[in-house]
């Protein structure tokens, strides 16, 4: 009897989502990304079932961070209270496949700005960048509810990827997403359920799991990247055995996540190595972890950071 | 779960009638309804009331593919019936020929002639195949398993892919004397057949079967399928229009871990098994 041939049992695909218009498109992007379209596991099956290379979103912040480090704010020391200026700088000098435009400042506990702030900073960082954008709330639902749909509408028709809706609130920007024509980013608590259900609730809305990516919530290294990747990992498996809820490509936030971590930041720690390394590292570290569980958009920070992912990412996926 | 809706078949009296009075709606209907219900495949069976089985299944298979593209199972004891519908039948999106016993008294090779047919219908065409041989079904647990073990290499032997290979251990009807202790037996047989090849063969049944004459019927058969997924069926023919009966299962495969929990499981079921 001969010996069988063994063959890759998967059937599903994740699902492929560009970000970004271009003119032809009816925007103003001179780029768009495409991520997603895998059809086995990082580094499983043939170099063809990889699908689309990851990309790195770099965050620009809507207002001046007041919590940053000086190692993680010293290449952004002299942009850092004109996102337009940061984006740019992000895109020339970093090489930003797309910008994160996060509105930390309209958060009550922080600077409380309100829409008008926020719309005119995603005008001028449209203006300013030709890559597509990513636009991310603060947090706050009612907040998010009041800013973001303005935010949506004046990014309209620019192919945007918006977010998060999470399961407890997703309808107004769900719907405010749909008709701008944005992608969507749904949200849970590194809980598989409620991913699934928050897709489900998108999808009762009408719209389109095509153009949903999901958020998974982020652990950094030592503070939970365990929970992260096999939540990571189990969506790809599940988008792999054809479950259609789960199919979207996935997005997650290690920029904020790493540079938590005490192990980034405190400068006083001689056993630890030189404070100016160990952030970056920290941040990459939690990168590449992610990204072999099946990541497809990573939000990052710092610039050497982001340069050793990019590196990363071209070696692994040729 | 795979599921092969039963409904487009000659026994029931409306499609037997629209067979015979050539009335494409009633068929495309039953088609839409059961795609929208979550069949995978759609079983056609042109009953036994037709005077040419195949002019019938070729009827069936046109009107059938003229509104709907979720793929067909042939399902026919006779190769010249299958051929008949492998000569006009669209099997780009998949197609499964149900179904064959390992041999039969008046024809030792008609395990072959099955494969050979889904050899050549395309990569996507599966085989259900019966674990009955020319002595007829078995009763007990080890004849099916070695029956199907027959098959399962007889296939490999074949290059035919396992994943493309369903065995049906057969499911007999429960209210006929002495033949209780057959879902047993089945359940039995199923946990070594899984085991036979890897990756395995699946498992389907003739659900409905189980219930013939019996009262409570959907009962019976959703209960015997819970209790059947959590032994490695992964394929059934069944009423895919028994709404009890599917949320009955999305509950089993859940359980099973095959689905992922949502609040919303039950409604998205459906959707969940659609190619």
């Amino acid at each position: 009897m001969p010996v069988p041939q063994i063959s890759e049992g998967f059937t599903g695909t994740v699902n492929r989502v560009t970000i970004g218009a271009t003119k032809e498109a009816g925007g103003t992007r001179t780029s768009t990304v495409t991520v997603g379209g895998a059809r086995n596991v990082v580094y499983g099956g043939s170099p063809e079932d990889a699908g689309e290379k990851p990309i790195i979103a770099i965050d620009v912040l809507d207002a001046r961070p007041e919590d940053w480090t000086d190692v993680l704010s010293e290449p952004y020391k002299d942009v850092l209270d004109n996102p337009s200026d940061w984006a740019r700088k992000c895109v020339e000098e970093f090489g930003a496949d797309l910008i994160c435009l996060k509105f930390e400042g309209i958060h009550p506990d922080k600077k409380d700005l309100d829409a008008s702030h926020a719309v005119k900073i995603t005008e001028e960082v449209l203006k300013a960048v030709g890559v597509p954008l990513v636009l991310w709330g603060c947090g706050n639902d009612e907040k998010d509810n009041q800013v973001m749909p303005k935010v949506s509408e004046a990014a309209k028709g620019e192919n945007c990827l918006i977010g998060t809706v999470k399961e407890d609130n997703y309808k107004a920007l769900t719907a405010i997403a749909l008709a701008d024509g944005h992608n969507l980013i749904t949200e849970a608590p590194l809980d598989i359920n409620i991913a699934k259900q928050v897709n489900i609730l998108a999808l009762d809305m009408g719209f389109p799991l095509g153009r949903v990516v999901t958020f998974q919530a982020t652990g950094a290294l030592g503070y939970g990247i365990e929970y992260a990747y096999s939540i990571q990992e189990r969506q790809r498996l599940a988008a792999l055995g054809g479950d259609k809820m789960m199919a979207m490509p996935a997005i997650c936030d290690v920029g904020y996540e790493a540079w938590r971590a005490k192990e980034a930041k405190l400068a006083d720690a001689p056993g630890w190595g030189d404070v100016k390394d160990r952030g970056p590292m920290w941040e990459a570290a939690t990168a590449i972890c992610l990204l072999q569980a099946g990541v497809d958009i990573i939000r990052m920070r710092h610039p050497r950071a982001v340069a050793t992912i990019r590196n990363f990412i071209n070696q692994i996926w040729q | 779960m795979i599921l092969i809706g039963e409904r487009i078949n000659g026994m029931f009296t409306d499609v037997k009638q629209a067979i015979a009075e050539k009335n494409k709606q009633v068929i495309q209907q039953l088609a839409a309804r059961q795609t929208e219900a979550g069949a995978t495949y759609l079983d056609v069976n042109v009953g036994t009331a037709a005077a040419d089985q195949q002019a019938a299944m070729q009827w069936l298979i046109e009107a059938i593919q003229e509104t709907c593209s979720t793929p067909l199972s042939l399902d026919s004891q006779k190769p010249a019936v299958i051929e008949a519908g492998l000569k006009i039948i669209n099997a780009e999106n998949g197609l499964i020929l149900n179904s064959s016993p390992l041999n039969r008294k008046t024809d030792e090779e008609i395990l072959d002639k099955y494969i050979e047919m889904a050899q050549q219908a395309g990569p996507k065409a599966s085989i259900i195949a019966l674990t009955m041989d020319k002595n007829g079904v078995p009763q007990d647990v080890d004849t099916r398993v070695a029956i199907a073990a027959e098959i399962t290499q007889k296939a490999m032997e074949k290059g035919f892919d396992t994943q493309r290979l369903f065995i049906d251990p057969i499911v007999l009807p429960v209210k006929v004397p002495n033949a209780q202790v057959q879902p047993g037996s089945i359940l039995a047989a199923m946990d070594q057949i899984r085991y036979l090849a890897d990756p395995p063969p699946h498992i389907t049944v003739g659900l409905s079967n189980l219930s013939q004459g019996a009262t409570e019927r959907s009962l019976i058969n959703r209960t015997f399928l819970a209790i059947a997924v959590s032994h490695g069926l992964d394929s059934a023919i069944v009423d895919v229009l028994d709404e009890k009966l599917m949320n009955v299962l999305a509950t089993a495969e859940m359980l099973m871990n095959k689905q992922i929990y949502s609040d919303s499981f039950l409604k998205v079921y459906a959707s969940a098994n659609k190619g």
